[in-house]
């Protein structure tokens, strides 16, 4: 039997593995194990266009490219664990898949709250079927939605409620203020007055304890004693790695796969991580290993990844420890967020910035619906920007990117 | 070459133009322009531009 490599998760990471697998010459087998039913398919979108019925969910699955035709595709099907030492994985339909080589993929899922009372009316946003549930529910008349942790996805997902014409959308969050952990407050200031003018409401500073009602959710009681009457609970307060499968091989697993500066796996050249389950270090910064749940990172991942294990494939019998020849990984982050109409553009690492914040643009005090340009600063040198406004604003960001690109590693 | 950009898709994100500056661009309103039929040698770039749509409103058409 030819040789194979078996990628376990089939979204976007999965896909991009395997489509630059055969860009990097690997000829032989290629199996996407994933638990869904679907084909990849793109995730913002569910949380804005999609769920609003702009987008028809038919039309957010990826097209692979003519490579990737002859991939087998196994859907519907997780894996379940694996024998590193083996080369084996798994699968929950008690079938065992020997590899060459293996990509993990398997992404994150939703953290769920652990609050007394009924489950019924409580969405999560990640999945095709996450967003035809929440859309059937928030577009029955008069519902009233609460969103609970005021991130990315809960403050998307609330823009988009009151879009869809959804009266009552209270976001609820323990922190002060929305987006304060990635942002800073200057932003997160902003974006919270843009997001009451438009009618979202905000109960900040306090948790959830429980959910009311018999069968289905009536109300959200918050730490502070007050209830919120509530029809649609949405949760989006984080997520949590898909790496339970891995198991028993001694990996790093604490907050996804720990990997090496090539995204390598446990020390194993035979296995690599992409996505936003690999925990990497980035050479462009301070070389500590994140995660990063950016839309970008599973198409940089997946041609890094592949290159090195076609490299370690095709040199079969060059050990862990051979050179790549490779620059270590080194990619730019960028991320984007659409809440009513206004836009988040972001390039580079502004978590790493966060201590000094400053005004490159615009005035975040003047126009209140005004385009702001903000750069986030570590040791004085410039870590991340960060657009919010229209498209013009937008496109200031992206002429900072090439001088965050040109910038010698940053320490911090 | 023949690149199709599904305008009805596109929200300007602007990635394509970083990926492939010689086929994409955006003008003063910071909206997207491209060249429909590309030479051939920048095949490599405009797939990669195709890849980091966030909408996938790009297509090659042989």
């Amino acid at each position: 039997m030819s040789a194979r490599i078996v990628v376990a998760g089939a979204a976007l990471g999965g896909l991009r593995a395997a489509e630059q697998l055969r860009a990097t010459g690997w000829t032989g087998r290629i199996t996407i194990v994933g638990d869904e039913p679907h084909m990849p398919y793109n995730r913002p979108p569910l949380s804005k266009e999609a769920l609003v019925g702009k987008a028809p969910f038919e039309s957010l699955t990826f097209t692979p490219k003519a490579s990737a035709a002859d991939v087998e595709w196994r859907l519907g099907t997780k894996a379940v664990a694996a024998r590193l030492d083996e080369r084996a994985v798994v699968l929950d339909d008690g079938s065992t898949l020997s590899y060459d080589g293996l990509v993990v993929a398997t992404g994150m899922r939703p953290r769920r709250l652990r609050c007394p009372g009924p489950l019924a009316g409580r969405h999560t946003v990640r999945t095709l079927s996450d967003a035809r549930g929440l859309r059937d529910e928030l577009t029955r008349p008069g519902a009233r939605v609460v969103v609970v942790g005021a991130g990315f996805i809960g403050c998307e997902v609330a823009a988009t409620a009151v879009g869809l014409g959804v009266a009552e959308v209270t976001v609820v969050d323990p922190l002060p203020l929305p987006l304060l952990g990635p942002l800073g407050e200057l932003l997160a200031r902003a974006l919270l007055k843009r997001h009451e003018e438009r009618g979202v409401r905000f109960a900040l500073g306090a948790g959830v304890t429980g959910f009311e009602g018999r069968h289905r959710v009536r109300g959200v009681a918050l730490s502070d004693g007050t209830v919120l009457p509530a029809d649609v609970v949405v949760e989006s307060v984080g997520s949590l790695a898909n790496t339970e499968w891995l198991d028993g091989n001694g990996l790093d697993l604490s907050d996804g796969v720990l990997t090496d500066e090539h995204l390598r796996v446990g020390g194993r050249p035979d296995v690599v991580a992409v996505g936003d389950v690999a925990r990497f270090p980035n050479a462009r910064y301070d070389g500590v290993p994140r995660r990063v749940e950016h839309w970008s990172i599973p198409a940089d991942t997946a041609k890094h990844a592949a290159k090195v294990l076609v490299a370690h494939l095709a040199g079969a019998g060059a050990g862990a420890g051979a050179g790549t020849g490779l620059a270590p990984f080194a990619p730019l982050p960028t991320f984007w967020s659409d809440q009513h109409e206004f836009r988040l553009q972001s390039f580079g690492a502004p978590v790493l910035g966060l201590g000094d914040v400053r005004v490159l643009d615009g005035d975040p005090d003047g126009h209140p619906d005004g385009d702001v340009l903000v750069g986030y600063h570590a040791g004085g040198r410039l870590a991340g920007v960060v657009a919010l406004g229209g498209r013009a604003a937008a496109s200031a960001a992206a002429r900072w990117r090439a001088r965050l690109l040109k910038q010698p590693a940053l320490t911090v | 070459m023949k690149v199709v950009v599904d305008m009805t898709k596109c929200q300007d994100h602007g990635q394509c133009v970083f990926a492939a500056p010689d086929v994409f661009r955006m003008d003063d309103g910071g909206h997207l322009a491209h060249i429909s039929d590309p030479d051939d040698a920048l095949r490599d770039e405009v797939e990669e531009a195709a890849d980091v749509c966030p909408l996938q409103a790009i297509r090659i058409e042989d």
